[in-house]
């Protein structure tokens, strides 16, 4: 196991003091951290893990943050890092959101049973106020024995008292009932803490210390949740229920009959906004006016005064395909406000608390292709970096999830690079080429998720899922996260494009590209329809698919063609990042599975809505919406032989 | 009774969550055996949203299916 000996991380980061930040998901930590460390803040990769964990100074002691977690315990990787890290901590600052006490205080709880020194911050104490609680600051500091300071952490509120009163820091009182337990175990192991978490059954702990896990987690967790209700129960009053504005929102979000609604909507103006502002006014500001028409020019100038431009080498490097004329053209000025405007979206689900709803909305479309309603986050991560999405398959439960999640992503959801070329493409093309393109998609999720669930042994877990308060996101925090995430797109993509663009320039002026054209000729012309320069877009596809929607962007192509050859490059090979991180994560038989399979749908589907189209007639109106009901009755059928074939399967795991 | 047919608006009691790691998560956010919460949405076909205090958790149906409840 990685962590047998220990965290290298925790041992690496050094100070006098080590001051950890610990508490739920979006309790606000990131603004204390931010405030206790200033500006010089490192950020590090724990070791086994895709977590990045920040730590900053503040005088000669050294702070760091913790992934936001429920307790610690092992059920996840954030967990066991929250777990390590405060395990370490000289004193845990802990963060609680005071709208949601009884939630936050078992871990607040579960580290004061560690015997490590503890100093509260009750964060949102505005909200908790407008939701109609009042706590007793001083009560509440003297049941769990360690200081509490109220705050409003985005108003500032708090934050000079907490860096101020950093020393007060003190244990608090552990559970009753747990003492006795906790001094029997004490002698067998390094600390409090450590005895604690065996006693809790941790298996990784007592993996360590070459021990037995503790059978008390029940008894201990009882306990705790307990002790947390009655110090609620004395040190908090509670307004009976006041339906505020954000639950009855909530609410609407949650229910198909308005949620769908709503999720149409939002997905539209993200289209008008994405679609249409960015992939055209923007871009053709960016692409057009900049890259196209002044960068290039003055590269190729430059270039010129060392080689010719017509020579082999003027080709390659500022040719059609050049290395410094196309990758900057479409990385900067073609994909980078495209996959900008995704992240601000994405941003905005992320810190309003729309997606743990969207995850209700979809638990029952999702169930019945084997994902529950969590699956939703990994999908819609992947409208903005499949191979990041396909990292947070992790959170998924079971592994026959991952798997379908993993599969939906690499076959069917094009990432915000490519989706943002692709609806540009579209906008131009007209409403029912955008539902047939939509549809086709879509059916293919549909067809493939439902076949993987009826195929994929065992059974997919279910759904739990926490809802925390509706809230207006802070445009700071959705700029800068936009900012790091269009920073770390360019970081990526730019060398991909590079090779890319030498790949391509090379086999233009050797002639592989004619004779790969040819190649590919009977599936590009004979059955898509399309022209044979197309194929040039496929194989560029093959190390970004954004790369290749970008090759398309620059054709001269009819509707019918567009929509055909966008279809095939959406469902085509996921980029070569997202294949190595595919082969990292799932093996090498299982990648190159998905991979051959992508070339086989993709062709496939495109074939089909080309045939598809010549049979209803190409210019008669009525040929777009038979391809759309021929996919629809495809889907509809695979959906019940999948039905049929899972019950079956189920009866006889009963019988 | 199971929460999955509880309907919307009931208050209810939990007396037993048969699956093990449900229990323990159930006891982190606050709906353990003995708590009393209130439902808050029932998605048709899909999941039940049940509330206690300020916390609000989204549950699978199926896993609804396996907390026993009592009317409050």
């Amino acid at each position: 196991m990685a962590h047998c000996h220990g965290p290298d991380l925790t041992e690496t980061i050094k100070g006098d003091k080590r001051i950890v930040l610990a508490g739920n998901p979006n309790t606000g930590k990131s603004v204390f951290f931010n405030y206790l460390t200033g500006l010089y803040v490192d950020v590090s990769n724990y070791p086994g893990t895709t977590l990045e964990i920040s730590h900053g100074r503040i005088g000669s002691d050294v702070v760091v943050d913790t992934p936001g977690v429920y307790g610690i315990s092992s059920f996840n990787d954030e967990e066991r890092v929250a777990r390590d890290i405060i395990l370490s901590a000289d004193l845990v600052v802990n963060i609680v959101d005071a709208t949601n006490l009884e939630r936050d205080l078992f871990l607040t709880q579960q580290i004061i049973d560690t015997g490590i020194p503890v100093l509260l911050v009750l964060n949102m104490m505005d909200e908790a106020d407008r939701h109609g609680f009042t706590i007793n600051v001083e009560l509440l500091s003297e049941l769990l024995g360690v200081p509490v300071i109220p705050a409003v952490a985005v108003k500032k509120i708090g934050l000079s008292e907490l860096k101020d009163n950093l020393s007060l820091a003190r244990p608090g009182n552990v559970t009753p009932g747990v003492q006795h337990l906790l001094d029997a175990m004490i002698g067998r192991v390094a600390n409090k803490g450590e005895a604690l978490l065996l006693l809790e059954g941790d298996n990784i702990i007592a993996d360590r210390h070459g021990l037995e896990p503790g059978e008390y987690r029940e008894e201990i967790y009882s306990r705790r949740r307990e002790r947390v209700n009655i110090i609620v129960g004395y040190a908090v009053e509670m307004d009976s229920e006041r339906k505020s504005f954000s639950q009855t929102l909530s609410g609407l979000m949650i229910r198909p009959i308005t949620g769908i609604p709503m999720l149409a909507l939002i997905l539209f103006g993200m289209y008008k906004a994405i679609g249409v502002f960015v992939a055209q006014t923007v871009v053709g500001v960016t692409e057009e006016t900049i890259m196209i028409g002044m960068f290039e020019p003055a590269v190729r100038e430059l270039i010129g005064e060392f080689t010719a431009l017509d020579s082999p080498l003027g080709q390659i490097l500022v040719g059609e395909f050049g290395v410094f004329t196309m990758t900057f053209t479409y990385v900067l000025g073609l994909l980078m406000p495209l996959v900008a405007g995704f992240y601000f979206f994405l941003a905005l689900f992320e810190d309003s608390g729309y997606l743990p709803r969207l995850a209700t909305l979809v638990d029952r479309l999702l169930t019945g292709m084997g994902l529950n309603g969590r699956g939703v986050i990994p999908l819609i991560l992947g409208f903005g970096c499949v191979t990041m999405a396909t990292i947070t398959t992790r959170l998924l439960a079971s592994e026959r999830e991952r798997i379908i999640a993993i599969v939906l992503l690499g076959l069917t959801i094009p990432c915000s690079a490519q989706l943002g070329v692709i609806a540009g493409i579209l906008a131009g093309l007209g409403g029912q080429y955008v539902a047939v393109y939509v549809l086709a998609v879509f059916s293919v999720l549909v067809m493939a998720g439902t076949a993987l669930n009826a195929l994929l042994p065992g059974n997919s877990s279910d759904l739990l899922i926490d809802l925390p308060p509706l809230r207006v996101p802070r445009l700071d925090n959705v700029i800068r996260k936009t900012a790091t995430k269009s920073y770390n797109f360019i970081k990526e993509a730019t060398p991909l494009f590079a090779l890319g663009a030498l790949l391509v320039s090379v086999f233009q002026l050797t002639g592989i590209l004619k004779f790969l054209q040819n190649l590919l000729a009977p599936i590009t012309v004979g059955f898509l329809n399309l022209p044979p320069e197309a194929a040039t877009a496929f194989i560029m596809g093959i190390v970004r698919r954004d790369f290749g929607a970008a090759g398309l962007a620059n054709m001269s192509l009819s509707s019918i063609e567009a929509t055909v050859a966008l279809i095939t490059i959406t469902l085509f090979v996921p980029c070569i990042a997202a294949i190595l991180v595919l082969f990292k994560e799932r093996g090498k038989k299982e990648a190159a599975i998905i991979w051959g399979g992508s070339w086989v749908v993709a062709f496939l589907v495109g074939g089909m809505v080309a045939q598809l189209f010549n049979l209803f007639g190409q210019e008669s109106g009525a040929a777009a919406p038979l391809v759309m009901v021929s996919f629809i009755f495809m889907t509809t059928i695979i959906a019940v032989v999948c039905s049929v074939v899972k019950s079956r399967k189920r009866k006889s795991i009963v019988v | 009774m199971t929460l999955d047919r509880v309907k919307k608006g009931q208050s209810v009691k939990i007396l037993s969550i048969s699956d093990g790691l449900m229990r323990i998560q159930a006891i982190r956010f606050g709906f353990a055996e003995g708590a009393v919460i209130n439902c808050e949405e029932v998605i048709p076909a899909g999941p039940i949203v049940i509330r206690r205090c300020g916390q609000q958790v989204a549950l699978g149906r199926q896993m609804a299916g396996k907390i026993d409840v009592a009317i409050n």
